[in-house]
């Protein structure tokens, strides 16, 4: 058996409790059905096979598991009013943003009630004497953004999916992006949000004062794949926008010259807004795409950006420059505007969907490795694409450590399906050699649990375990996400809990 | 380097943390001593005479400034791990009141300068704790971007020693700016506030202003000259110490009201909501969800309620 195909099955087998074959006009508890449709109006809850199977997958690789009843909720009452009745049902729930996720975090194993939050879309309330924005989980993060610009002001995380991924996505997987190196993953932009636990409990986790009270719940809710509860209502900080911004592309021979001077940058004292790099492929794909003013010919690019008052940027986009050119760099080029800015942004943020001129199917990897051995680890990707006759292509976030690899193939190849989860494994293995972590941004999911015991020891585990049911004794939200299915006894529970009749 | 082999796996520790997760054990009411700096944050220990005390290990154990991280014992002092890194021209997020990493984890307060250098939370990257059953458990990650799996570091800081016993962490560093200085301002704090790019510190006591500025020199002269067209400024060596040792946590809204709220003299962090001042904040409490979910969580992490018994996160 392939290796995806075990994992298919593998989540075919926790979502039937055995290999169960799904039919597309299973049948779910009619009760259950009408007792969410009497809560919220009948055509916010559907359960035709259109509305389920749109929820049946995320952006991963992974095929789609079985959703069960789709809901669209408008409010926190109605959110609320879902999880007691599936609470009630013994039915397990799974939140959904826009679906962007690349770890099948949101892919709904054990045919759970799907809550899908993009009808609460409204920022709410921009509260500049707090530095904060009230705004509900389905608000698109460029969205958002957009609006606070012209108010001095921008939420600082920036996914390449900012234009659909939304907050509450942002918050269940602690969405990073290339600015998120001075400024910190979302985690750090978050004060408060407004949750509803697992038993259908509303609450405040942090809040706008200094040092809330208590535990950091709202620490541990933020990253936890919608594990814990379903995020209603979000207060995420706000940060001034910088008067001046300067962007700088440096081209390299090598990807381990673009690497070294990532190293040399962050070794020298600087934390620039961006660091990111483009290997050859990547940039020759980018540039047909765009046409950004991209270097064919160059090996790798490093586009670095400094942000902040106008004569401290110039100093130190003076210093990233004379450590490229140390390091090799062949051309060193400013943008000259905000245009020729966001052209270059545009190319880098647009990568993944120039990939479409070169193959149909592409796995995009997440592991971080130490900043000093990235140009190793390279070298490593490019030799294990290699041996598995595969092409692979890396656009990152150099200055975090937080590769990218691209796996690019056509899934209609006999076989190579195989190769390409050979070759991620690999991938992943190299990277925890070099002192790594298993994903920088994309978050566990179903992706990467089965790696968990590689990073982590059983009691490491079994406490992370405690932590999630401190939240949700039971298991009811997102059941057989993130830990390994067999070191919580409640998810299989969870999971095994299948009304009569859903498989067909 | 004790030993450490850095395998990127699993963790490896060194002879201190084994001998420290012996010493902690798994039976016995236990508390882990800092310096003793914020001793009754969260409470009196509540100790009959069977409580034993311990201290975690101490010392560097790995610091990469080009990676800007730092492995150090729980039981090192803020002042040692901030002299390591200031000779690499790096610092941190922990403030430096007297007392250990461990401690200031512990208790979870950001420093006076948490505008210009982050809070402590975001600073933690791994922890490794002795578990209430004595076992070693380590959560997080060495690098300084990481979710991969539940946030264990998150649920540590501000804790204060009642879900495990902190043994060694990884904390991350930053640059230290090229520039540091505080200003005196006659200048309405908020007006400040608003008007200055990325200020360290902005600090009022009702009645005048200490603005902390960092960066590039220029930068600095800026900004201070920005301060200036508000209000005459004048640079001073520090600014004034807290009128007591009692630490609100406000919304920085809430601060333009302060005088209404607190009695007697005040120090405000402005953008923060931090106030010091001589009179205790009343208890702020917990929702009842909330509340909840402290009292599964302790209990599933201290089954038998051993560790630092009479503390409690929600009375800081």
């Amino acid at each position: 058996m392939s290796v995806l195909s075990s994992i298919n099955k593998n989540i075919r087998d926790r979502l039937a409790g055995r290999g169960a074959t799904v039919t597309a006009h299973a049948v779910a508890d009619e009760r259950l059905v009408e007792d969410l449709r009497s809560a919220l109006a009948p055509d916010r809850v559907r359960m035709d096979s259109v509305g389920r199977s749109l929820h049946a997958k995320d952006a991963s690789v992974f095929k789609g598991g079985v959703a069960g009843p789709t809901c669209y909720p408008t409010s926190t009452a109605e959110v609320q009013a879902i999880m007691r009745i599936s609470h009630h049902h013994g039915r397990a729930i799974v939140p959904r943003g826009a679906g962007t996720g690349l770890a099948g975090g949101a892919i709904p194993l054990g045919a759970p009630v799907v809550i899908a939050m993009t009808k609460m879309n409204e920022i709410l309330e921009v509260d500049i004497d707090n530095r904060v924005a009230w705004v509900e989980p389905g608000v698109v993060n460029l969205d958002l953004t957009r609006y606070l610009t012209p108010m001095g002001f921008h939420f600082a995380p920036d996914p390449s999916s900012q234009q659909v991924c939304t907050i509450g996505g942002n918050v269940a997987n602690n969405s990073g992006g290339p600015h998120c190196l001075a400024y910190g993953v979302t985690n750090a932009h978050v004060q408060a949000m407004e949750v509803v636990l697992p038993d259908g409990s509303v609450t405040m986790l942090g809040g706008l004062d200094a040092e809330p009270a208590g535990l950091d719940l709202r620490g541990v809710f933020i990253g936890s794949e919608g594990t814990l509860g379903i995020t209603t209502k979000v207060a995420v900080a706000i940060t001034k926008n910088r008067p001046a911004v300067k962007t700088l592309l440096l081209s390299f021979d090598s990807v381990s010259d673009a690497a070294n001077t990532v190293s040399g940058i962050i070794a020298a004292g600087i934390v620039p807004a961006a660091l990111e790099v483009m290997d050859h492929k990547i940039t020759v794909a980018v540039e047909n795409y765009v046409n950004a003013g991209y270097p064919r010919d160059a090996a790798a690019v490093l586009l670095a950006e400094v942000d902040g008052m106008e004569a401290g940027i110039a100093i130190d986009a003076g210093r990233i420059e004379e450590i490229g050119l140390a390091n090799g760099a062949t051309d060193v080029r400013t943008a000259k505007d905000d245009e020729e800015r966001a052209l270059l942004w545009k190319g880098r943020k647009t990568a993944f969907g120039a990939i479409a001129q070169l193959a149909p199917d592409y796995y995009l990897h997440d592991t971080v490795v130490p900043r000093s051995e990235l140009a190793n680890v390279l070298v490593k990707v490019y030799e294990i694409a290699d041996r598995h006759d595969l092409v692979v292509m890396n656009v990152f976030h150099a200055g975090d450590g937080n590769l990218h690899p691209l796996l690019l193939f056509d899934a209609r190849d006999e076989g190579v399906m195989d190769r390409v989860h050979a070759a991620g494994g690999e991938i992943v293995q190299a990277s925890l050699d070099a002192g790594g972590v298993l994903s920088g941004e994309h978050g566990v999911g179903v992706e990467k649990q089965g790696y968990m015991g590689k990073l982590f020891s059983d009691d490491d585990m079994d406490h992370q375990d405690r932590l999630r049911k401190a939240f949700d004794p039971t298991c009811r939200a997102n059941p057989g996400k993130v830990i390994p299915i067999g070191h919580s006894c409640a998810d299989i529970q969870a999971l095994r809990r299948v009304p009569t009749g859903v498989w067909g | 380097m004790n030993g450490i082999v850095d395998r990127g796996s699993q963790l490896t520790f060194g002879g201190a943390v084994r001998r420290f997760a012996e010493e902690v054990g798994s039976e016995g009411p236990i508390a882990v001593q800092g310096a003793r700096t914020r001793w009754s944050a969260g409470g009196a220990l509540k100790d009959d005479g069977s409580v034993r005390q311990v201290n975690a290990p101490t010392g560097i154990v790995q610091y990469k400034p080009d990676e800007m991280t730092i492995r150090v014992g729980a039981g090192t002092s803020v002042a040692d791990l901030d002299q390591a890194t200031a000779e690499a021209g790096q610092r941190s997020a922990l403030p430096d009141r007297g007392g250990t990493v461990g401690g200031a984890l512990a208790v979870g307060e950001n420093d006076r300068d948490v505008l210009g250098r982050g809070t402590v939370r975001s600073a933690v990257l791994q922890v490794s704790y002795i578990s209430s059953e004595g076992k070693i458990v380590s959560g997080g990650g060495p690098t300084v971007k990481n979710v991969s799996g539940f946030d264990l570091p998150r649920l540590m800081v501000g804790s204060l020693g009642t879900l495990g016993c902190l043994a060694e962490v990884i904390i991350r560093t930053n640059p230290i700016p090229p520039t540091s200085q505080w200003f005196r301002s006659t200048a309405d704090p908020f007006d400040l506030y608003d008007a200055l790019l990325a200020p360290s510190a902005i600090l009022w006591d009702g009645t005048a202003t200490w603005v902390h500025l960092e960066g590039h020199g220029a930068d600095v002269a800026a900004e201070a000259a920005r301060a200036n067209a508000m209000g005459p400024i004048e640079p001073v060596g520090e600014p004034p110490s807290p009128p007591g040792p009692q630490r609100w946590s406000l919304t920085p809204a809430g601060l333009r009201s302060v005088d209404t709220v607190i009695d007697g003299p005040f120090l405000a962090s402005i953008g923060v909501g931090v106030v010091w001042a001589v009179t205790p904040q009343p208890p702020r409490g917990l929702t009842q969800p909330v509340q909840s979910i402290h009292d599964r969580m302790k209990i599933l992490f201290d089954p038998t309620g051993r560790l630092n018994p009479g503390r409690n996160p929600a009375q800081k």
